[in-house]
């Protein structure tokens, strides 16, 4: 026997926390098609956010923002495996399914464009999710508010790290003023959708699952108004939604984000990793 | 005062072939130069405050600088693989194991700015080309294999090297090794259990794995720096308390504990001459492409330019952002002030 690394408690802790269930494992839910499509809204959000992040590593502006990005994506990463593997298998769900059964909203499969745009899209969406989160703790579905119950903390800080970026960038110079209303200007179309009800999610509402985001969207508009208030942006005015994301219906980005996410279990499908 | 220019072959490589000798200044006064000599000797540390000798102080800089350089331009060769990992549990692991290089590379910079040079500086000559990092990161990682090798044999390579420097002279340096190893150890067993998967899988992940070994040996071996003949300042690092074992004995030690490893997992080491030496304790092993070994330290490895430019655009292209916030921290001081 060779002096192999020892295995300690630890790792194996960190295996089981992130080994995904078996291919072939029945979904926990599979008979409840409102309550997986539901995980798989929150699901695809999480993942889809966390692989853009991960594109930035090693390009960041400093290595402390690296070191932060970085941590923001793993912690998402670590949601949507959570989620979808209470929607169904995790890995197959995240690298064998296409465009069209991606329920992640618009603005998180956004390309990243340069820092500010980053930074404003994070601030948008961790607010919402904050906010979605602190409620979804009250879920009905167990699973769900333990997931939630623990990604509120993360979400939390993902929320304070991009509106002190947003402010600094936004108070900073006159190029990064322009450059974060740039930002701005490119995301606001997508925050719609962040608050749109279609009949699954009334369903998912009403077995006590989900929680209607309508209810916190005047405390978010408050919210994002301080915060652009603080970097000195004017709130940008509203501009005509862009909507589908939640019905498969994307932006021509996310093709290319699965062409990359998916192409080892695509190219060797009987591999395990 | 000699210098021994690979005091640590790891990270640290140069070329340069200047003779050893750097006189102490006309400032430096033996009395102090002797009281440092025994704290050393004496296995204490040496704190940021005290005394010591410019040559120990531009030495350090260097290598610890050249350390922290090596972990950043390392996120890079495995950066290229976080968005395309096979897995949701291969990708976490993975932005953790960059994660962490870049927190490796905080602490190494910060100990170097105790010694009296900013990150600026550093940043400038690495950018510059002036300083060097470590020649494993001028190799391309052209499949997923090329992970679990990294972790397995790079990580690896640089806990063999790393463990010594936990008793190194410099206090800053020896405390951010100690936590540096243990992350390292870590990602070498989570390199060695991917490679696993990988030689138990399907033909195709098996040749994978033994192509990405095919490729990353060779450079491994080379991470201990050139052989012991051409390092002759090995008795002064070894009084500076900066090095404890030679390339050459910590290259056999690597070798003698990965070849085993290699044949569990069903890999052929690369390496035709490689044999068992019962009288010795250890395995013979074919000798090291030393002229690829030099040219890749003067920066012509496949891939340094890439690395070089990737590290120059991220830093040029992101000036505005460090400038905002400089600018926004001014404005914040000044309303606090009025
Ligand atoms: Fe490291
Ligand atoms: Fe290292
Ligand atoms: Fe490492």
């Amino acid at each position: 026997m060779p002096s192999l690394p020892p295995i300690r408690p630890e790792d194996v802790a960190v295996a089981e926390k992130t080994r995904p269930h078996g291919a072939f494992d029945p979904p926990s839910d599979a008979h409840d098609p409102v309550r997986a499509g539901y995980l798989m809204r929150l699901g695809d959000d999480a993942l889809i956010l966390g692989q853009r992040l991960s594109e930035w590593c090693g390009h960041a502006p400093s290595v402390e923002v690296d070191l932060s990005l970085a941590n923001v994506a793993l912690d998402l990463i670590g949601q949507a495996t959570l989620l979808l593997n209470e929607a169904g298998d995790a890995d197959t769900l995240a690298f064998k399914r296409d465009v069209l059964d991606f329920r992640n909203c618009w603005l998180v499969e956004q390309p990243n464009g340069d820092f500010a745009r980053t930074m404003v899209r994070q601030l948008l969406f961790s607010t919402w999710q904050h906010m979605l989160y602190q409620r979804l703790t009250a879920s009905r579905d167990e699973a769900l508010a333990g997931i939630a119950a623990k990604a509120v903390k993360e979400v939390a800080y993902h929320r304070e790290l991009a509106a002190e970026w947003v402010i600094r960038l936004g108070d900073g110079t006159e190029e990064s003023t322009k450059r974060t209303l740039d930002g701005l200007a490119w995301c606001w179309r997508f925050v719609p959708e962040l608050f749109e009800v279609d009949a699954e999610v009334e369903a998912a509402v009403s077995a006590g699952i989900a929680v209607d985001p309508r209810d916190f969207e005047a405390e978010y508009r408050a919210e994002i108004t301080r915060a652009l208030g603080e970097a000195g942006l004017p709130v940008p005015d509203d501009q005509r939604p862009i909507l589908g994301g939640r019905r498969g219906h994307h932006s021509e980005h996310l093709g290319h984000l699965l062409a990359i996410m998916q192409y080892l279990p695509r190219t060797y499908p009987d591999a395990k990793w | 005062m000699p210098v021994n220019r690979y005091l640590t072959s790891m990270y640290t490589t140069e070329l340069s072939k200047q003779p050893n000798v750097q006189p102490i200044g006309p400032a430096e006064d033996p009395e102090r130069l002797a009281a440092f000599e025994a704290r050393v000797a004496a296995d204490e540390f040496i704190e940021p405050k005290d005394w010591m000798p410019e040559a120990y102080r531009r030495t350090l800089t260097r290598q610890i600088s050249q350390h922290a350089h090596s972990e950043i331009v390392g996120m890079l060769p495995e950066g290229n693989w976080i968005t395309r990992a096979p897995s949701l549990r291969r990708k976490a692991i993975l932005l953790a194991k960059v994660q962490d290089e870049a927190g490796h590379g905080l602490y190494l910079y910060c100990a170097a700015e105790t010694l009296g040079t900013s990150r600026e500086e550093m940043i400038e000559a690495l950018h510059s080309g002036k300083a060097k990092y470590s020649t494993i990161f001028n190799y391309p990682t052209l499949t997923w294999a090329d992970i679990p090798a990294i972790g397995w044999l790079v990580d690896g390579a640089a806990i063999m090297n790393q463990v010594p420097l936990q008793r190194t002279s410099y206090g800053p340096y020896a405390r951010a090794m100690v936590r540096v190893c243990k992350e390292e150890s870590f990602h070498q067993r989570q390199g060695y259990e991917a490679m696993t998967s990988l030689a138990n899988g399907t033909p195709e992940q098996k040749q994978m794995a033994q192509d990405a070994f095919n490729r990353w040996w060779w450079p491994s071996l080379m991470m201990f720096g050139p052989p012991d003949e051409n390092s002759p300042n090995t008795a002064q690092s070894l009084r500076w308390r900066i090095k404890r074992e030679t390339n050459d004995e910590l290259r056999q030690k690597f070798v003698d504990i990965t070849v085993p490893q290699a044949e569990f997992l069903g890999l052929t080491v690369p390496d035709p001459d490689l044999q068992w030496n019962e009288a010795k304790g250890g395995y013979d092993f074919g000798e090291i492409d030393w002229d690829e070994f030099y040219a890749v330290v003067r920066g012509e490895g496949p891939v340094a330019r890439e690395r070089i430019t990737a590290r120059r655009e991220a830093w040029e292209s992101n000036a505005w952002v460090r400038e905002a916030a400089a600018a926004h921290e001014a404005k914040r001081r000044a309303k606090v002030a009025a």
